[in-house]
């Protein structure tokens, strides 16, 4: 395979409803905003697409994707649309990435959206769980925060996991969301307030909980000649995985953990694994990327991480997939400082605080969660890390990573079907 | 243009069907959707057909025994077709949650809890509802026993659970 650098990205605000721009629209803004960012590049040079969005009830419209291609003017360059729930961006971008890698584009596109505001929330949390077994699962009380809530449930009594560690993920993410431009939700808050938000599904309340959006985001990945040509500050994709585990969680077997190399089978002498307290697919996607990048300790390894942050819980439950820590010490791993930005003050004691940032941008928690467009917002988010450029298209480098030079991207669908791991390296 | 003067000029028919208008600048409107459509559940049908006689029909692989609380009728493990086998009425409680919110049909129902069940002898969990519980009297590994509606909806609510 060739190797495959991202030259350029751009992303929408993602908000809570956009009415006054449709996904062709909002696709456009983004799209122009990546290509102004790399000069040399002309549309003449891409070569294909890959659009990403999640959900044909949201859009009222099949074939979303090549509207956006056509409105972008890129007809008749090859298209296709990738599906895979909450982890359509992170698919949508290895896609890009196959296509380059393959040999047979040179500039691919990868650009995704989703427009949730076309319904009302509570329908929409109805659509979100048609992505869940129709049979046997949604008629039984389909909701995905419902089914997010026992997962953790059971990772509390596997693992003594607290809602306070919880909510420390929260703290975080909405706190590093004030020097993002890009964000939503900018708060600072404290435990009590986390745990006294509205009760949504015991135990998370609506601040552990991220929110529905209208938004899109692009991202342009080339090849080692074109990226030569087009930017002096590329990235290179060293590492993808993908994991994938049964829709219905009932089905989730309970056997032995799939180990990473610091890992030892005694370290888990009595888990039943995956159950339903870890998502082995995030554990497979990072296994993949890892083994594919030659990383062998994520921890030291790693500058930074863009997670999937749908809930608290499941950035903590993913702290474990990615062996940052073991399997059961997530909630260690959030209270003692470790996925925090090491030059903001949280309002917390912190021993370890900034060893490895998770979420810098806010997550998922802060920006927002239009589903196609997630993704890759962390791929873009991701790519300004690694070249150093947050203050360029922030503003502000206070979320800056010092010396960010390998960094992690992770999409994830609906209870942990489909996970992407990404990982993307300073190119210069 | 002379025979179009005995002629009425064309015209679309006017009717009272109109749109809900939510705003101008943009336009923003109502649009309704809805569908009725025929789904079967195949080869899953004997456990909706068991849920109307009072069982919980699971099934079982015949080359690695691997037992399926929620049915598939053949195994993830081994590939093999599975045969159709009762599962227990009393279980116990995996994991669950009170969802005080939920997707716009169950709003109604809220609060609601959920629960994933496990039985002994079978590997598969079962999700459900746990009727006659509040959130503080909920534990994981608490035992439940099943009930079935009397009028039943063919469907998985059909069966539920109670503390045992
Ligand atoms: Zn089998």
């Amino acid at each position: 395979m060739r190797k495959v650098y991202m030259v350029s990205g751009g992303i929408t605000k993602f908000v809570k409803a956009s009415p006054e721009k449709n996904f062709q629209l909002m696709v456009k803004d983004a799209f122009d905003y990546a290509m102004k960012d790399v000069p040399k590049l002309n549309k003449d040079m891409i070569d294909g697409c890959v659009a990403s969005y999640f959900s044909d009830h949201f859009a009222r419209q099949l074939m979303a994707g090549i509207m956006v291609q056509d409105y972008l003017g890129l007809c008749p360059k090859p298209g296709k649309r990738i599906e895979g729930g909450g982890a359509t961006g992170g698919l949508c971008f290895q896609s890009a990435y196959e296509a380059v890698a393959s040999g047979r584009m040179e500039v691919c596109v990868a650009y995704g959206f989703e427009t949730m505001s076309h319904v009302e929330t509570w329908k929409g949390n109805e659509f979100i769980a048609l992505a869940s077994d129709t049979n046997y699962d949604y008629p039984v009380g389909g909701f995905y925060s419902g089914y997010y809530a026992m997962m953790v449930v059971r990772h509390m009594h596997e693992f003594g996991t607290t809602r306070e560690q919880l909510a420390k993920v929260s703290i975080k993410n909405h706190r590093n969301a004030y020097y993002n431009p890009y964000s939503q939700k900018r708060m600072k808050i404290t435990v009590k307030d986390v745990l006294n938000s509205e009760m949504v599904a015991w135990p998370l309340t609506r601040l552990d909980i991220c929110t529905m959006s209208d938004g899109a985001a692009v991202c342009i990945l080339a090849s080692e000649k074109m990226a030569e040509k087009l930017t002096d500050k590329p990235v290179l994709i060293t590492g993808v995985g993908t994991g994938t585990d049964a829709m219905r969680m009932a089905d989730r077997p309970h056997g032995n953990v799939m180990l990473l190399p610091h890992e030892k089978a005694s370290d888990y002498k009595n888990l039943k694994y995956p159950g339903v307290h870890s998502f082995r697919a995030g554990r497979a996607a990072a296994k993949q990327a890892y083994e594919m990048a030659k990383i062998t300790n994520p921890l030291k390894e790693l500058d930074v991480i863009e997670l999937h942050d749908a809930y608290t819980s499941s950035e903590v439950q993913t702290y474990e997939d990615l062996g940052l820590c073991k399997y059961g010490e997530g909630g260690k791993f959030v209270e003692e400082g470790y996925p925090f930005l090491p030059d903001i003050d949280y309002g917390l004691n912190l021993p370890k605080q900034g060893v490895l940032p998770v979420n810098p941008s806010g997550g998922l928690i802060a920006c927002g969660h239009p589903v196609g467009a997630t993704g890759l917002m962390q791929a873009v988010f991701m790519h300004w890390q690694v070249q150093g450029s947050i203050k360029k298209h922030f503003g502000d480098d206070k979320l800056q990573v010092k010396n960010a030079k390998r960094g992690l991207i992770h999409s994830h669908a609906g209870t942990g079907t489909y996970v992407t791991a990404t990982i993307m390296e300073r190119g210069f | 243009m002379a025979n179009g003067e005995n002629k009425k000029s064309p015209k679309l028919e006017e009717t009272m069907e109109g749109n809900i208008l939510y705003n101008l600048d943009p336009i923003i409107m109502k649009y309704h959707y809805e569908i009725d459509y025929i789904h079967s559940y195949a080869q899953d049908s004997p456990f909706f057909a068991g849920l109307v006689k009072g069982k919980i029909m699971g099934t079982r692989c015949d080359k690695c025994n691997y037992g399926y609380a929620t049915p598939k009728t053949h195994c993830m493990q081994c590939g093999s077709p599975t045969k159709w086998v009762e599962v227990p009425l009393e279980g116990k409680v995996h994991t669950w949650t009170t969802c005080y919110f939920g997707g716009e049909a169950f709003l109604k129902e809220t609060p609601f809890n959920l629960v994933l069940v496990e039985f002994e002898g079978f590997d598969s969990l079962f999700l459900s509802r746990l009727i006659g519980a509040e959130q503080k009297d909920i534990k994981v590994g608490m035992k439940v026993q099943a009930r079935f509606r009397r009028k039943s909806k063919f469907d998985p609510t059909d069966v539920y659970f109670v503390p045992a």
